[in-house]
């Protein structure tokens, strides 16, 4: 039983070893993002440049801060549809862009 | 009668009920955004022009709270951790600082808010300042929603650790993935309103 309660505490501390490097690499990436907003690359460029440095961020949240790297495959499942979903729903006013070329077939 | 399923596993999902019910939510949550996310594509590339978010908003300031809210993040977790460990007063000191901290940031909001009206930079001024006024009108709104449960937890709340600690580590465990989730928001919103 004892022995049980020092691997939970071993565990744990392992997790929060994990916060803590996350936290940090969050910050990093964080000023990173405002560097690069510094240089004033054409706006293709940088909305594709501050969406990958923000998804890595959100992964990161995602991941570790809530778990979906050791989480059940329901969830796995749900959040799956989700982002299929909103994929759709971020697809369609791009797929209007060049006025409706992509939706007049 | 009791809530079933707060703290044994249900056979069928292998979870208990909170969880898939937070996760439901958060679901209903990223369409919400979403739906947001791409009025304001919508509105953006249909537009002749867009300003430059750090030409009409204060950068600093949204880094500042950037930093604030990812700390908020972490001290909840950590929170968490704190229960699982059965630390109750390490529990009650990070719980005390994310709710701070969510404090802080919708001041510095505040003070955003206030520089802008000042300057007659209202939501009817033109299409940026609308979009930016909406989305971050509703991302403050759930944090203060997040701050609400997190001092429910933090107070009152508390008193289940008594009685149920297991229960109570898991009700922890959800309203921190609420907390996380606005977290996540605010790091796409961040760009989005005031870099590009």
């Amino acid at each position: 039983m004892e022995s049980t309660t020092t691997d939970h505490a071993a565990d744990i501390d392992r997790h929060v070893r994990v916060y803590i490097t996350v936290f940090a690499s969050l910050m990093v990436l964080t000023l990173v993002t405002v560097g690069i907003s510094r240089f004033h690359f054409p706006v293709p460029i940088a909305v594709t440049v501050a969406l990958l440095v923000a998804t890595i961020k959100g992964s990161l949240v995602a991941c570790y801060f809530m778990h979906l790297i050791s989480e059940k495959r329901l969830i796995v499942a749900i959040l799956a549809l989700t982002v299929f979903f909103f994929i759709a729903l971020i697809a369609l006013p791009v797929l209007t862009v060049h006025d409706g070329f992509w939706m007049r077939g | 009668m009791e809530i079933p399923y707060t703290v044994e596993v249900r056979r069928d999902t292998g979870l208990i009920n909170g969880k898939i019910g937070i996760w439901l939510f958060l679901a209903s949550e990223v369409m919400l955004f979403g739906a947001l996310f791409a009025s304001y594509i919508l509105i953006r590339t249909g537009s002749p022009s867009w300003p430059r978010g750090d030409t009409m908003l204060d950068v600093r300031l949204a880094t500042f709270n950037t930093l604030v809210l990812i700390s908020s993040s972490v001290t909840m977790v950590m929170a968490w951790a704190s229960l699982m460990r059965h630390r109750f007063e390490t529990f009650r000191m990070y719980m005390g600082a994310t709710i701070l901290l969510g404090l802080v940031f919708l001041i510095v909001k505040y003070f955003e808010y206030s520089a802008h009206i000042h300057e007659g930079a209202i939501p009817s001024t033109n299409n940026f300042l609308a979009i930016y006024y909406t989305l971050t009108g509703l991302h403050m709104l759930h944090v203060a929603g997040g701050m609400a449960v997190n001092a429910y937890f933090w107070g009152p709340g508390a008193k289940l650790w008594k009685t149920n600690p297991e229960w109570f580590t898991n009700r922890v465990e959800h309203s921190g993935l609420f907390w996380h989730f606005v977290d996540l928001v605010w790091i796409f919103l961040f760009p989005t309103l005031y870099l590009l």
